[in-house]
């Protein structure tokens, strides 16, 4: 399109274009005028009563926190709750010397030199006129000390505040978790407008999993204040909104009979129920008092916790990663009905141990003279070795590994906590790529008996036992049951239910082998069958911690306790109608028979005679 | 016929007035925006806790925009003028992009992530209206006839409709003004503007009920009763006031805020910087930083009268017009005669992309001064 610029009539256009823009300055003019005026108005007219709400009666907006949501159990007792408690609080704009305060308040209430420390750390990240806490639950003689003396500290005051505590205390430790003083990556990371008021985050459990729920929301309060700062009076205020409570599906009873089961072992004890998924029992000992974390643990306190060589700190249900030992052997022998490389009539004869065709290398069955004639109900109620090597290497690792795989062994069970390992299922790809090497046969067989690579969390061996018990219905386990919002119950979402295809006669064989491993003469878990009037279907292991040479002959007298070997149990119950899968680690418990399934016994006849 | 220099014409002596000639630099203009950079400086500064990872954020903004504007300076106006339907054509392909998959920042989808940096089509879109409505109008008669001008409102249209669904009333609103005002430049009957902005008043309450999205009417209520609610909504406006009423004529003094520093101000260094700076420096810096403005926009009016051709004058013209809108907008709505809406004060608030379209606008100016022909005949 070519323009048509000779046709323009130039003059007009210049006239128009000049008038415009003459009018357009002026309409400027007048409108920025118009500014001015209001400018007059407010910097002018309105400058002293402005200036008296500047200076003299200040408006403030502070945030007022939340109260955190109550943790109950599945019964509705209290497992953490919000106490009243005194804080000495400094607000540095009102100090003249922070220096000299902190030093004479330091002299006046004995505080020891590294809440000092943590102060000077924490102060960063608060405006200087937040009131920053000090010294957290003080003591009754503190505050009154500190009464007399308040006149010569300006800026500084004792405040109430709610602090979070713990009922149970290392009972719950490692489900409920605890809250603490945020720190460095987390502030970084955190919604600062959610978190003005706030001073502590859930850092492990329930706390940190529903932290978002938990908290509620913050609320704000206009207050008035004088040229010094001091509240003079609040104008309005927006009630915060509180945090949510929770209700777990975990039964203290419960988890108290587990807890002192272990008695004087390590390990772990997950109960699951098997209608839900719900988790009953989640204890991990040695555990540790988690009220010390609420206010900021001392140095001294956590050292001892964290150097302590029974590691009450961690977290072995959902961080642990164990050899299943022989109680993988229900879940291999199910493999093998299904896949038909065996039946329940097909006989062995057991030497105690097992060759590969030639290859000198014997492994052993643990009963050193063997275990005869077996077919499959033999072989898991006497838990033999040298069926289980025979049948994993006709079943081959791909099958083992695939089958193992559905029943969540190698992958997390995405319980609704964070921080859960996802053990270690090999397979042939797994040794290529993490080892660089071919997988051999020999490799098979161990895997057949629940050694060699294979690591589970209780909480995997937990969920594969549910699983198992429900037919090959999966099982997700969850913690949370309820969560109660301002009294309006909102709905926890929990995965839909998957289906494993299982021949159900298949799983009556297994399940009917699991039950003479307890109420047969010579089950391995025979002693837990008396006094009770139904019927238990376990399975007992031991998992190596250290390897026996091919020459040396494993002597539990002689080795000392760390190498001894982990204990584990898993079962289900009432066997015929089952109601709860429980799983059991007793670390250097040795026998899984004798130390492991008491414990599960314990749980399991509380939970039924409920 | 070749392009002849000014600088060639008028034999300038100082050197330093030479070497701006031939980077083709207006000198007073140049001026106006300096000082207003300088007081951003120092707004920041005293506002940001005198943090200077800030001020060095900024400066390097404000490295990218002078150069910016350096660059479109040396450019000769023919080519923006044939670049115009181009350049109009991609903002408006890319503002449809942004909706599709843009990024979503605080709630409203503006950015377009381009793997290196992200950027904000609507920005653009800002300059390129103009251009296309100055180019197209260029072309036919003055003053446009009838069917030119529904043609032109059709292109002012389309680039503000896609950015009222991003949503950002603001810059649709700057986006409109800058189209409308070449059509005003170009001589639009007063008789049309008139009743376009009748019967827009008259389409208000229809946009309230059916475009306007919750938090904007938010705005508007708050604006026409910010006592309301002074906790929460009211609170900027309310804030906003005793800062500026407690500054009085001569001010507190530079760093000497105290409705700011103690935070009882939100956002101060951004969209209500104003407040601050009419805090610290009185009713008399609030004149001296409006003169300033004036200065600016008088210069830019200047540029657009000596204009040689339609579509210079016409771009030039309503370039300088957005920067008012841009100033007016915002110091209205700091001191509560306007409704806020999220326009910051044009090259004192911290942020870069304003002030990289700002400056892009003056660079183009520059160009229209600085490249006169000698007409033909």
């Amino acid at each position: 399109m070519r323009r048509h610029q000779a046709i323009k009539d130039s003059f007009l256009e210049n006239r128009i274009f000049l008038s415009r823009t003459v009018i357009l300055f002026v309409l400027i003019l007048v409108l920025i005028s118009g500014l001015v005026a209001r400018l007059i108005y407010l910097q002018v007219a309105g400058h002293s009563r402005y200036h008296g709400m500047a200076t003299n009666n200040r408006i403030k907006v502070t945030s007022v926190p939340p109260t955190r949501g109550i943790i109950y159990d599945k019964q509705g007792r209290i497992l953490a709750e919000n106490l009243p408690s005194y804080s000495l609080e400094i607000i540095p704009e009102q100090v003249t010397d922070m220096g000299d305060t902190l030093q004479r308040l330091q002299l006046a209430l004995a505080i020891p030199e590294e809440k000092i420390e943590a102060f000077k750390k924490h102060r960063k990240r608060y405006k200087h006129f937040d009131s920053i806490p000090l010294l957290m639950q003080l003591s009754n003689t503190d505050v009154a000390k500190f009464a007399v003396l308040r006149h010569t500290f300006p800026g500084v005051d004792i405040h109430a505040r709610l602090i979070r505590h713990y009922p149970y205390a290392e009972l719950t430790a490692h489900v409920v978790g605890y809250v603490g003083r945020i720190n460095e990556q987390e502030l970084k990371i955190l919604p600062e407008a959610e978190y003005r008021s706030i001073h502590s985050i859930g850092k492990i459990g329930v706390e940190r999993a529903y932290e978002d729920i938990l908290r509620g929301h913050a609320g704000y309060s206009e207050i008035e204040i004088n040229a010094q700062g001091k509240p003079i009076n609040e104008l309005g205020k927006i009630e915060p909104t509180p945090g949510a409570d929770i209700y777990l599906t975990v039964d203290v009873d419960l988890q108290k009979v587990a807890y002192d089961a272990l008695a004087e072992y390590n390990g772990s004890v997950v109960a699951l129920d098997l209608e839900t998924g719900g988790v009953l029992v989640q204890v991990s000992k040695a555990s540790f008092d988690p009220n010390l974390f609420v206010s900021g643990i001392s140095h001294a306190d956590y050292k001892t916790l964290n150097s302590s060589k029974n590691k009450p700190l961690f977290d072995r249900v959902l961080r642990g990663q164990y050899p299943p030992g022989s109680t993988l052997k229900p879940f291999i022998a199910l493999a093998g009905l299904e896949h038909e490389i065996t039946h329940m009539h097909e006989t062995l004869f057991c030497p105690g141990y097992y060759q590969l065709p030639n290859n000198p290398h014997k492994y052993r069955d643990w009963k050193k003279w063997g275990h005869g004639k077996v077919n499959l109900d033999i072989a898991i109620t006497q838990s033999c070795d040298v069926y289980f090597y025979d049948m994993s290497l006709a079943l081959g690792i791909d099958k083992l590994s695939g089958f193992l795989h559905k029943f969540g062994f190698g992958k997390k069970t995405g319980i609704d906590l964070k921080g859960e390992k996802a053990g270690l299922l090999p397979s042939r790809e797994w040794k290529r790529i993490n080892r660089e090497q071919a997988w051999f046969p020999g490799e098979t067989l161990i895997t057949g008996i629940g050694q060699g690579f294979t690591q589970v969390t209780p909480m995997q061996l937990a969920r594969a036992t549910a699983t198992l018990a429900n037919q090959g219905q999966v099982v997700t386990p969850y913690i949370a049951e309820r969560i109660i919002d301002d009294n309006r119950e909102i709905a926890v979402k929990h995965p839909p239910a998957k289906n494993i295809e299982l021949k159900p006669s298949n799983v009556q064989d297994i399940i009917g082998a699991m039950v003479h491993v307890v109420h047969s003469a010579r089950g391995t878990a025979k002693s837990i069958a008396k006094d009770i009037d139904f019927k238990i279907a376990g399975k007992t292991g031991t998992a190596q911690v250290y390897t026996i040479k091919q020459d040396e002959e494993y002597n539990e007298e002689e080795i000392s306790f760390n190498m001894r070997d982990h204990a584990l149990f898993i079962a289900f119950a009432p066997a015929d109608d089952p109601k709860i899968a429980v799983a059991v680690i007793a670390e250097h418990g040795s026998h899984g028979g004798s130390i492991a399934a008491p414990i599960a016994a314990a749980v399991i006849k509380q939970y039924l005679a409920q | 016929m070749k392009v002849e220099h000014r600088a060639e014409q008028f034999k300038e002596h100082s050197l330093i007035g030479s070497l701006l000639r031939k980077l083709h630099i207006d000198i007073p203009l140049l001026i106006g925006l300096l000082l207003l950079l300088i007081l951003s400086f120092m707004m920041l500064y005293s506002t940001g806790n005198k943090e200077v990872a800030l001020l060095i954020r900024q400066s390097a903004r404000m490295g990218i925009a002078t150069v910016l504007m350096i660059v479109l300076a040396h450019v000769d106006p023919r080519q923006f003028q044939r670049f115009s339907i181009l350049l109009y054509s991609i903002g408006v392909i890319l503002l449809a992009a942004v909706l599709l998959v843009g990024d979503v920042g605080k709630g409203a989808q503006r950015w377009l992530d381009l793997g290196v940096f992200r950027f904000q089509p609507s920005e653009m879109i800002k300059i390129t209206t103009p251009m296309m409505i100055a180019w197209y109008l260029s072309g036919h008669e003055i003053p446009p006839k009838w069917r030119h001008i529904l043609i032109a409102c059709v292109f002012i249209l389309i680039p503000t409709l896609l950015i009222v669904r991003q949503p950002d009333l603001g810059t649709s609103l700057l986006v409109a003004s800058s189209g409308v005002s070449v059509l005003y430049f170009a001589g639009l009957s007063w008789r049309f503007l008139l009743t376009s902005v009748f019967s827009l008043a008259a389409l208000a309450p229809v946009y309230w009920q059916f475009f306007m999205r919750e938090y904007q009417k938010d705005r508007v209520l708050t604006f026409l009763n910010p006592e309301a609610d002074p906790m929460g909504k009211g609170y900027h406006i309310i804030q906003s006031k005793i800062a500026i009423g407690s500054g009085g004529v001569y001010g507190k003094g530079w760093q000497g805020n105290t409705q700011s520093q103690l935070e009882f101000l939100p956002e101060s260094s951004t969209d209500f910087i104003f407040a601050v700076f009419a805090e610290e420096f009185g009713l008399l810096g609030c004149l001296g930083l409006l003169a300033v403005y004036v200065f600016i926009i008088a210069r830019g009016l200047y540029i657009a009268v000596q204009a040689q051709d339609t579509y210079g004058r016409l771009l030039a013209g309503s370039l300088v017009c957005t920067f008012f809108v841009y100033a007016f907008v915002n110091i209205g709505m700091v001191i509560g005669v306007l409704p806020v809406v999220g326009i910051p004060l044009p090259l004192i608030s911290y942020g870069g992309t304003s002030m990289v379209t700002l400056f892009a606008g003056f660079g183009i100016l520059m160009s229209i001064h600085t490249h006169k022909n000698i007409l033909p005949g």
